[in-house]
This record gives C-alpha cells, sequence and structure tokens, in this order.
C-alpha cells in the first residue's frame, strides 16, 4: 500500500519509512513559527521546560504581523516581548516591522519555507504553506513553546481526502472561489484532523498563489494540512526564491519523491468538474455559507477589504486592479487595501496598482493583518456589512457583533466596492477578464494561471 | 464512577463554536487569562458568557473550538473554572491544547442532544462516562488517545516535555 502525500513527508521526518492514519509519531521539525499574539507566551513556555535556548535559533521564526504597525500600548508591549526575547536567543529568523509581513504571505515568498518541510506555528493559517507542498500545520502556543526547547513535536498521522477538481478554470474563478465551494460542500468539518490534498486539471492551471490561497483555507473545513504536492510551476516559484540556511531535516526525500503514490489509501476521494462553477460568496456566518455571486448580488454593503494571508498576495491585487482600472468605488463605500508584504507592495507600487486603486478612491495600508480578525486598520461598526479576501466570517470577526463579513476572491470583492453592493466582476467590467497589462508583461499568462508572480 | 469524576451544571451550547466566540480577536492584544476571562462569549452572546460560572461543564455539539489556534479561548475558559467541556466533537487544535493546559475535555457524541440548560451533570474523564442527572441518560465517551493519557499523568505537555528534557541532560 502506498503513500499520500501527508504520509510520505511525516514519515520521512520521523525517521521511517512508511507511516499510516492513527500511528503517533514523534518528528522532527524544519522550522518553528510565532507571531506577537502567541510568540511571547510561548517563549514563556518554553522557559518553563527548563530550557535555556531555543533548540536552533536559524529555525525559530518570530514576526510582528497581527496588530501592527501598533496602535495601542498593550499590542506594542507583545511586539516588544517578542523583539526581547528574539534577542536574547540571537534569532536569525525574527523580522521587524517594515521588513516582514503577513507571516504566511512572506515565509513562502522569502522562500524560508520549502516544499518538502514539516513545521508548526502558532496560528492556525500555518497550513498555508501546503500551497507549496510543505506539511505545515496550527498549534497554541504551549505546542509552540515545547518544539521551540525540543525541535520536534508529536503528531496523530490523519487520514488523507484527496480533492480532484477536473475542468477548466472559467472566468473570474481562482483559488478563493475554489476552496470556498469546497468548503460548502463538506463543511465547516468536513476535513476535521485530515490532510487535504489536493490536484486535477483545474489545480495544475491554477497559480502557485491561488494553491496559497487554498491551502489557506483547508483549516476553515477542520483540515490539519492542506497540501499541493510539488510540480513544475511549484519548483520554479520555489527555486526563484532566495536560498535559505538551513537544510531539511529527517530522511532526504528528493523531489521525484515528493509526490503521493499511484496506490495511496485515501479516507474519501472527491470528483468535482469545476468547468461551471461561478466565483464564489461564503455567506455570514461561516465560511461553508458558501453560494455563488449571483445569489449573494445585490446585498448592500459598507466596506471591501482586499489583503490578509488568505488574499493580499501580488495576483489578488492585479485582479481587483483589472476590475478597479477607470472605474470608482461607490460613494457609500470603504475600499482598503493592504498588500501582504513590502515586496508585494513595492511591486504593486511600481507596476501602477497603487494608481488604480488611489484613482478608484481606496486606501492603501500598510502589511498588516489588519481589520481581518478585529485587530485595526479597518474594523467595522455596528450593523455594517464588509466583503472581504479574508478568511472568516464569524460573528463579530471583523469588528461589532451585529457586522456581517461576507467572504469572497478579489474579484468579486474588486466589483462589490464599485457596484456599492456584492456584484459579479462581469455586471461591473460587462466582459470576462482580460489579461491584465502588468501580469502579461511578467509572465505572458492569464490573471489566474500565472507561475511565478515575481 | 470514579474519584475523579467531575460534577457540575450543564451548559447548553451549539455546533461549530469558534475560538472567536470565546474570546474575540480584538482582545488577543494581552495573553492575561484573567483579563482575557472578562471578555468570554462576550460577542456570541454575553448573558451566556456573564453567567457562566466556576465548576460549570460546558456541553456542546459538533468541532467545538474550530477556527483561531489561539489558546487564549481554554486558557479563559480554565481561568473562569470551567469545570469540564463535553462536545460531540472538537476541531483539532483546540482539543490539543486543552490537554496542553489541563483543561479538562471529553468527546461524547449525542450529550448535547440529550442535554437540558443548567441540568446537573457528572463527567468521569478516567472512565470516559458521563451522566446526566435529570434524565439518569447515562452515555459513553470516546476514549482518550494512550499518548494523551500519558500527557495528562505527567501534568501537561510543558512537565513531560521538562522530564524528557532533564533525562537527555542525565545521559
Amino acid at each position: 500500500m502506498g503513500l499520500t502525500y501527508a504520509e510520505k513527508i511525516l514519515a520521512a521526518h520521523a525517521g521511517r519509512d512508511a507511516v499510516r492514519p492513527g500511528d503517533l509519531i514523534q518528528a522532527e521539525l524544519d522550522l518553528v513559527m510565532a507571531n506577537e499574539v502567541t510568540g511571547p507566551p510561548a517563549a514563556d513556555e518554553m522557559y518553563k521546560t527548563g530550557a535555556k535556548r531555543v533548540w536552533d535559533r536559524g529555525r525559530v521564526v518570530l514576526l510582528p504581523d497581527h496588530f501592527t504597525p501598533c496602535s495601542n500600548i498593550k499590542a506594542a508591549d507583545l511586539c516588544r516581548r517578542m523583539k526581547d526575547f528574539a534577542r536574547e536567543q540571537e534569532l536569525e529568523l525574527y523580522f521587524e516591522v517594515g521588513r516582514c509581513g503577513v507571516e504566511h504571505a512572506f515565509l513562502p515568498e522569502q522562500g524560508i519555507v520549502r516544499p518538502g518541510d514539516l513545521m508548526i506555528g502558532a496560528d492556525s493559517h500555518t497550513v498555508t504553506y501546503g500551497g507549496i507542498g510543505a506539511f505545515s500545520t496550527g498549534v497554541g502556543q504551549t505546542d509552540l513553546g515545547a518544539a521551540m526547547a525540543t525541535g520536534s513535536s508529536w503528531f496523530r498521522v490523519p487520514e488523507t481526502l484527496r480533492f480532484n477538481l477536473s475542468g477548466k478554470l472559467p472566468a473570474w474563478v481562482g483559488g478563493k472561489d475554489l476552496i470556498l465551494y469546497t468548503i460548502g460542500r463538506i463543511g465547516v468539518d468536513g476535513a476535521r484532523y485530515a490532510a487535504m490534498e489536493f490536484g486535477g486539471a483545474a489545480i495544475a492551471e491554477l497559480s502557485v498563489e491561488g494553491r496559497l490561497t487554498m491551502a489557506n483555507m483547508a483549516i476553515e473545513a477542520g483540515g490539519k494540512a492542506g497540501l499541493f504536492p510539488p510540480d513544475a510551476k511549484t519548483w520554479e516559484y520555489v527555486d526563484g526564491r532566495p536560498a535559505r540556511a538551513f537544510a531539511q531535516r529527517g530522511r532526504h526525500l528528493e523531489r521525484s519523491e515528493m509526490v503521493p503514490d499511484p496506490d495511496a489509501a485515501y479516507a474519501q476521494i472527491y470528483e468535482w468538474d469545476i468547468s461551471a462553477l461561478r466565483p464564489q460568496v461564503a455567506m455570514p456566518h461561516l465560511p461553508s455559507n458558501a453560494r455563488s455571486v449571483e445569489e449573494a448580488a445585490g446585498i448592500r454593503i459598507d466596506q471591501v477589504f482586499i489583503g490578509s494571508c488568505t488574499n493580499g498576495r501580488y495576483e489578488d491585487l492585479a485582479v481587483a486592479a483589472q476590475v478597479l482600472r477607470g472605474r470608482t468605488v461607490a460613494d457609500h463605500v470603504r475600499l482598503i487595501v493592504l498588500p501582504a508584504t513590502p515586496e508585494i507592495w513595492r511591486r504593486a507600487m511600481q507596476d501602477g496598482l497603487f494608481d488604480v486603486f488611489l484613482d478608484a478612491g481606496a486606501s492603501i495600508g500598510p502589511p498588516s493583518c489588519g481589520p481581518c480578525f478585529g485587530g485595526s486598520l479597518g474594523v467595522l461598526g455596528a450593523g455594517e456589512r464588509c466583503v472581504s479576501t479574508s478568511n472568516r466570517n464569524f460573528v463579530g470577526r471583523m469588528g461589532h457583533h451585529t457586522s456581517e463579513v461576507y467572504l469572497a476572491g478579489p474579484a468579486v470583492a474588486a466589483a462589490s466596492a464599485v457596484a456599492g453592493e456584492i456584484a459579479a466582476p462581469e455586471d461591473v467590467v460587462g466582459v470576462g477578464p482580460s489579461t491584465p497589462p502588468e501580469a502579461a508583461a511578467a509572465t505572458g499568462a492569464g490573471p489566474w494561471s500565472g507561475g511565478d508572480e515575481r | 464512577m470514579s474519584q475523579i469524576a467531575i460534577r457540575g451544571r450543564a451548559r447548553l451550547l451549539g455546533d461549530n463554536i469558534n475560538t472567536d466566540d470565546v474570546v474575540p480577536g480584538r482582545y488577543l492584544n494581552t495573553d492575561d487569562p484573567v483579563e482575557l476571562a472578562t471578555h468570554l462569549f462576550e460577542d456570541f452572546d454575553p448573558a451566556f458568557g456573564a453567567s457562566l460560572a466556576a465548576g460549570d461543564v460546558i456541553v456542546a455539539g459538533a468541532n467545538f473550538g474550530c477556527g483561531s489556534s489561539r489558546e487564549h479561548a481554554p486558557a479563559a475558559l480554565k481561568q473562569r473554572g470551567v469545570a469540564c467541556v463535553v462536545a460531540d466533537s472538537f476541531a483539532r487544535i483546540f482539543y490539543r491544547n486543552c490537554f496542553n493546559i489541563g483543561l479538562p475535555i471529553v468527546e461524547c457524541p449525542g450529550a448535547a442532544a440529550a442535554c437540558r440548560e443548567g441540568e446537573r451533570i457528572t463527567v468521569d474523564t478516567a472512565a470516559g462516562r458521563v451522566k446526566l442527572e435529570d434524565s439518569g441518560c447515562e452515555l459513553q465517551a470516546t476514549p482518550i488517545p494512550a499518548f494523551m493519557q500519558e500527557l495528562i499523568a505527567a501534568g501537561g505537555l510543558i512537565p513531560y516535555v521538562a522530564a524528557r528534557l532533564r533525562a537527555r541532560e542525565e545521559r
């Protein structure tokens, strides 16, 4: 019996030839990560184990992104505690505001995480790196503190659910629409404790950035990981990144081994043809309340947020700009754009996307998680409605408990900002997407199929 | 029932209670459990949050603790004195976090459907049995994995790791 992609990575990092679902393993971690919300308490937990130093100062990533740049003293103190710890431990991968961005956009972009890695992060959206084929999962601060001390963690080997998405990506349909559709089909606990493994023609066509978007929301189905075994597109993306200073741990996996075996055992296999899929919107208050944009159209909104670890990457901004070019945001709507990293910020600025956003009447802010979890930079007031490219639409998630969050991809978000109500991109632009000039120049490909978007 | 049985007032919740429901994200600018506990269920149901008392047993439906990995949520419940959380099922990270910080939880499918708000409930975490005292209904919980039992016996993850690190040094 062969192994799924998740089982291959876990076996390699446990120094075994094979593992099976339900096995409890102690595995070596390639890196661990935390932000200013979870890093300081994780540091406290590490010291409680009796450890004086982290196990490897080159493999502990700490960066502030949730409340940054800080607008209150409590948040600033969390950042200060984390910085003090990073200095004390002489961490090589601590990043200060201005030199980092939203963690899950920043790590793959900078080549800090790679295909075949096993890592944990004290943030549930650590699953994002599955988009480039890393087994990465979220934990709490106590698990992270223990891992900072030992460089290892225990895992129950999860069952794997296989998702084969066939067909050609329809106009204006991207990674966000595919994952909202997936969660809508299987529910918010449809992948509870399981690894989700994605493949098929539609996934092959999807850009690496689109796959990162999908992997990011595996947790919204309860998934332990959302995995996209690396293909040529992945390696092209990865090989274009800066080299990192450390090697993968555990038994070495060749690139050719980083695929599921043909006879791998899956707990369930889903086969969906997405050729006729429409852009999706998840209605309040669960990500599984997904439906076609037409079924949500006409709901009057107050704010649109384009950003976050889900959809704050360059491709997302390019798609939004394609809809917004030459148009303006409705009078009663705020459009907030937070490019997720400094590199994305600079490129969007240089390529003229910022001109499009500013001409449309958007507010462009710094790389930050911002309003996604109600932290800052666009929090909602009582009864306000927001179309957000982020990942959660729980009660009160972005502000007041009577506010409402509608999750969508950047195309629907931008179209809704112009219309002043939830709207399909075609209703604003008129026809299907043409290739945005900047993306065409960079990659020669369409907006959702670009390879390396640097 | 064994000696470590927990007895308390059942407090009912539904399916998919997420960690933002337990403690809203905007309060993550502190990691002080005392302060976090003042915001329990503030957006989701403030009356429920205010009336949640030490010794109460939360009885919830499926997928309890989904969403964010924030340990702030179980830490706030523990700070308030919640004696145990019983649910049809738990989200993965929340489940792990509870064992790590020593908040007793029991996975017991069917308990929420059978239970009435406020009724007396007895939970035997070791034997995995849940008893609803009004109806006399007894339910069997999902057994706790052996490794989790080791963690509990060690007093949680940190003492467990501390012992391993000490053993490594002595070698």
